[in-house]
């Protein structure tokens, strides 16, 4: 059939089903057409716009294996409490199958104060693991090959002092810096706009974050120095083309960044590393992962004139949607994650950590963690999804969307260029009110039945409260503060402050690379706070706009 | 005419999740309440300070960290401290059933947990005020 007689056909069908549909109106106003024919795809190149999988521009996947290689990593975002109690968790993952560590962090650690501190009260060990110092990390990490396993660290602000003392707790273990695998978010600029744990300033953290660059090039070849997150945008609300558009723009501050500092694109850019959120509209999202490797691919090839192909790869971590979880009927959650899942693995992420059922109640118990290892499991072993590299491909819809959501991307990556980029485009508020507008547009359509959660606007059950949730120890704050206390007794203070004073000049001198220096520091077992403390005192703080 | 009803929506604590908070913040505005919101990481002081300077006849407390037993009572007793003993105090996140009546005996009117419709708050606020 050619295209003008396509064209007729698909007509007299829209005239046909628009006529049909009107009596379901409930069904009527999706946002996607309801059929897709070669028509939506006129134009569209092979070689040009997917090529193979492990070839420019990426849109069917990095790797030419992909999980006929081997499955995306399994990794389980864990911690609370104390680095005793989330060491056993990290042992316990692993000896279930889980293949690498994720590092959840509390907020007083993400935000730079120890246990402590005043403004840490009530916060210790609850929405992750409490590390006050090297001491903590040599326990969080007791009987764990570092050289074998990668490790994820959720970790921003202060990204730096993590990253020092995991390469000093390796040190003392034996393996060198250069044999060292895993990621550090590091992502500041996602942090200003929509997840809130950010300390200094935007020009001191770009600053932090080109010197882990640099020192991790020369240094720890292997660690991805930076995980610029979408996750984040998703979850405060966004759609997910602007999910990949804010997050390629932060992409490209850090580019830009680097590059002002000096820095050849290509001994970066491959490290940097994203993070994707896999969310309910299965299809969608594949779509949306093909969509952000094309973007990022012609980005580093065209814009920063990238030559490695490692520099082109947009490598991807994901995490099941969290927002969409939900609290009523919370077994529903295993369908909602399981479908997730197929979403990232036919999207082709790298690794995936998938949620647990009770995770809009509290922090999920082992037996929770299980189902959801299970589901990741199942979906490798068992649903063929992970057989076929890009399964999608060639989906006249997939396809489609593919190309609009690219469209979407571009148009949002654009303004932001207009605007000077998007350092300028968060000082302005510009990013978190697009975020927040999708955010209350999702809220009203839920309110008004125009959008259905099962359980919670439709299909609701009287439900009795859900027993058997995991509770965080409120004595943990108590047990942190006596560490710190032994640890502030029984340190060398002389050398503490000498490491201190030193990384306070340092902080003062734009030409000089603070990871070496935070590591020293990091040796002497001076805490996350002080450390913090001497940049804050340096750098200042974030003074955010709080916007409605 | 009567005098609008003003909230102040508040994130005490560390947590950065904000977007339940501003949801509320903008469905209460859009329900003709006046709205303040004080932004990431408010101290139970600073919190308080607030409410008293805008003079504010209802609180909405939003955490997700799990620092809700310790920090919203601690807004509670500040409040009163300060002498504003008719303001109505709620709260909202990820808070297990099983802590609600504790809040509940330390002064917090209601809580409103996740899946809740911004109506229900609107309507509870607007029974509640006084």
């Amino acid at each position: 059939m050619d295209n003008e007689s396509l064209k007729l056909k698909v007509a007299e069908y829209t005239a046909k089903v628009e006529k049909a549909s009107a009596k379901f109106p409930e069904r009527k106003n999706l946002e996607y057409n309801r059929l897709y024919t070669p028509l939506d795809l006129e134009g569209q190149d092979y070689e040009r716009d997917l090529g193979l999988p492990g070839s420019y521009p990426f849109t069917r996947g990095v790797q030419p294996t992909m999980y006929r290689g081997r499955f995306w990593t399994m990794r389980m975002y864990a911690g609370f409490s104390t680095a005793e109690e989330s060491n056993k968790r990290y042992r316990y993952l692993l000896e279930s199958g889980g293949t690498g560590l994720s590092c959840a962090f509390d907020l007083p650690t993400q935000i730079g104060y120890d246990s402590d501190d005043i403004i840490s009260e009530g916060e210790v060990g609850k929405v992750g693991v409490a590390i006050d110092s090297l001491a903590d990390m040599e326990i969080l990490f007791d009987q764990i090959d570092l050289g074998k396993v990668s490790t994820s660290m959720t970790i921003n602000a202060p990204a730096s002092v993590l990253l020092a003392m995991y390469i000093a707790v390796a040190e003392k273990n034996g393996i060198g810096p250069e044999k060292l695998n895993g990621t550090i978010q590091n992502d500041i600029l996602k942090e200003y706009a929509a997840r809130g744990t950010y300390i200094f300033p935007p020009k001191p953290s770009m600053r932090l974050i080109t010197n882990i660059f640099e020192y991790c090039s020369k240094n720890v070849p292997n660690w991805n120095t930076i995980s610029i997150s979408g996750y984040h945008i998703r979850e405060a609300g966004s759609t997910a083309a602007q999910e990949i558009a804010f997050t390629i723009a932060d992409g490209i501050a850090y580019c830009e960044a680097a590059i002002k500092a000096g820095l050849d694109v290509d001994a970066f850019a491959g490290r940097l590393s994203f993070f994707w959120n896999a969310h309910n509209n299965v299809l969608e999202e594949v779509a949306k992962f093909r969509a952000s490797r094309r973007v990022w691919a012609k980005i580093m090839k065209e814009r920063f004139g990238a030559k490695n192909p490692k520099s082109w790869m947009l490598r991807v971590h994901t995490q099941t949607a969290g927002s969409m979880l939900t609290a009523q009927q919370p077994d529903n959650n295993v369908v909602r994650v399981a479908l997730q899942t197929a979403a990232a693995v036919m999207g082709g992420t790298q690794s995936l950590h998938t949620n647990s059922k009770d995770e809009a109640l509290a922090l999920p118990t082992e037996a929770s963690v299980r189902v959801a290892l299970r589901t990741q499991q199942i979906v490798a072993y068992e649903s063929g999804l992970a057989d076929v590299v890009d399964p999608l491909a060639g989906s006249y819809y997939v396809e489609a969307m593919t190309n609009q959501i690219e469209a979407e991307a571009l148009k949002y990556i654009q303004k932001i260029d207009d605007i000077g980029g998007a350092v300028v485009a968060i000082e302005e508020g510009y990013i978190q009110r697009e975020i927040q507008d999708s955010a209350y547009k999702w809220q009203k359509e839920v309110e008004n039945n125009d959008r259905v959660i099962v359980g919670v606007n439709k299909f609701q059950i009287e439900e009795k409260p859900v027993e058997g949730l995991l509770r965080v120890d409120a004595s943990v704050g108590e047990l942190q503060k006596k560490k710190l206390a032994d640890l502030r007794a029984k340190r060398d203070n002389a050398a503490v402050t000498a490491a201190l004073a030193k990384l306070e000049a340092a902080c003062g001198d734009d030409s000089i690379n603070l990871m070496p220096i935070i590591l020293e520091a990091v040796k002497t077992y001076a805490t996350l706070g002080e450390i913090c403390g001497v940049m804050r005192k340096v750098f200042g703080e974030y003074q955010a706009h709080a916007t409605l | 005419m009567e005098k609008r009803v003003r909230v102040l929506v508040a994130k005490p604590g560390l947590d950065g999740h904000d977007r339940g908070a501003k949801v509320v913040a903008r469905a209460l505005r859009d329900a003709g309440f006046e709205v303040i919101y004080t932004g990431l990481r408010q101290t139970p002081e600073q919190i308080a300070e607030a409410a008293l300077q805008e003079d504010v006849n209802v609180i909405a407390l939003s955490l997700l960290s799990g620092a809700h037993n310790h920090l919203f009572p601690r807004i509670v007793e500040l409040i009163h401290e300060k002498g504003m003993t008719d303001v109505l105090i709620i709260g909202g996140g990820v808070i297990p059933d099983a802590d609600i009546p504790v809040l509940k005996t330390a002064g917090i009117s209601e809580v409103f947990t996740p899946g809740t419709s911004t109506t229900t708050i609107i309507d509870y606020i607007k029974e509640n005020v006084k």
